[in-house]
């Protein structure tokens, strides 16, 4: 994955970048599965690696596949190198509190998902404790998450809406590149 | 694969760490937008990290299997993946819309565009 990475941050050729992305959502998700976490890891299969993939390979058939080299600036580069090694060795302080990975008297382990393990399958009757909690539990987040899937595609179908029209919103344009 | 220490938690900082990199340096839109699903990634596999119980299986529920790994976490990322495509769907829409409107989708060209025209 670091090597996928790596390479990402060095190539211009934006089909490969994709491509790379689409290979380092499969490694993620090989190693979700190592995690235990089975759910997550297919959704990341076809989701991250699948859905994200073909969009992106869209959208650079409707714009350009090579990225433009860089001008150089030193300056520039070395402040971005500076703000991300700071942040880099600030999460890495910080992770040395963490509790070793897989410390079952961990914080995050003490709470409420003992009580989904044990009551969840009886409470829903579902074996599968993920889809218990997803569903039955946290239902309404699930439901805010649908709305929010709703409101991008609304959101996508306007944009495009609006370049088939050949409608001008520059003042838009503008704003949401600036966020970007 | 019983234990991992803290080893998980530096890798994923360092794919962090790389994605902030390319969303911050490099100019090209789509770039960014692959830099922030490396970003992405680098999160749900650091809760899913945090999950892990050693010994433990996948939470679902059989005979004769008494540890699991926190189920919470699992599904908040499944939550957070999903939204995360909408969001990149939304982004990548916006890129072409850009790049037909200015012709580009390099921030340095961007910039040097009035965008009243």
């Amino acid at each position: 994955m670091a090597v996928t990475v790596f390479m990402v941050v060095r190539l211009h050729n934006l089909f490969a970048v994709v491509m790379l992305g689409g290979i380092y959502s499969l490694l993620a998700a090989a190693l979700l599965v190592v995690l235990d976490a089975v759910d997550v890891a297919f959704t990341e299969a076809a989701v991250g690696a699948g859905i994200s993939t073909v969009l992106a390979l869209g959208a650079l058939s409707l714009t350009t596949s090579q990225e433009k080299e860089p001008s150089r600036r030193p300056f520039y580069t070395f402040v971005v190198l500076f703000v991300v090694a700071i942040t880099g060795a600030a999460l890495i302080f910080g992770s040395l509190d963490m509790p070793v990975i897989g410390d079952p008297t961990a914080p995050i382990h003490g709470h409420v998902a003992d009580v989904y393990l044990s009551e969840g399958p009886v409470a829903t009757g579902v074996p599968n404790v993920v889809t218990a909690v997803l569903a039955s539990y946290r239902g309404f987040d699930t439901l805010g998450e649908t709305m929010v899937v709703f409101t991008a595609g609304i959101g996508v179908l306007l944009t495009f809406a609006s370049v088939q029209a050949g409608r001008k919103r520059e003042d838009e344009a503008g704003e949401e590149e600036g966020e970007e | 694969m019983e234990s991992f220490g803290l080893y998980n938690y530096w890798i994923v900082i360092f794919l962090m760490m790389s994605g902030f990199y390319v969303v911050i340096a490099r100019g090209n839109l789509v770039k960014k937008l692959v830099g922030l699903n490396i970003f992405q990634a680098s999160v749900f596999i650091f809760y899913i990290s945090m999950g892990k119980v050693a010994g433990g299986t996948a939470p679902i529920i059989a005979e004769g299997i008494d540890t699991y790994s926190n189920p919470l976490p699992h599904v908040l990322i499944l939550t957070a993946i999903v939204v995360g495509v909408a969001t990149t769907a939304l982004g990548l829409s916006l890129v072409v819309r850009i790049n037909e409107e200015y012709g580009t989708v390099e921030e340095e060209e961007l910039a040097g565009k009035d965008p009243a025209e």
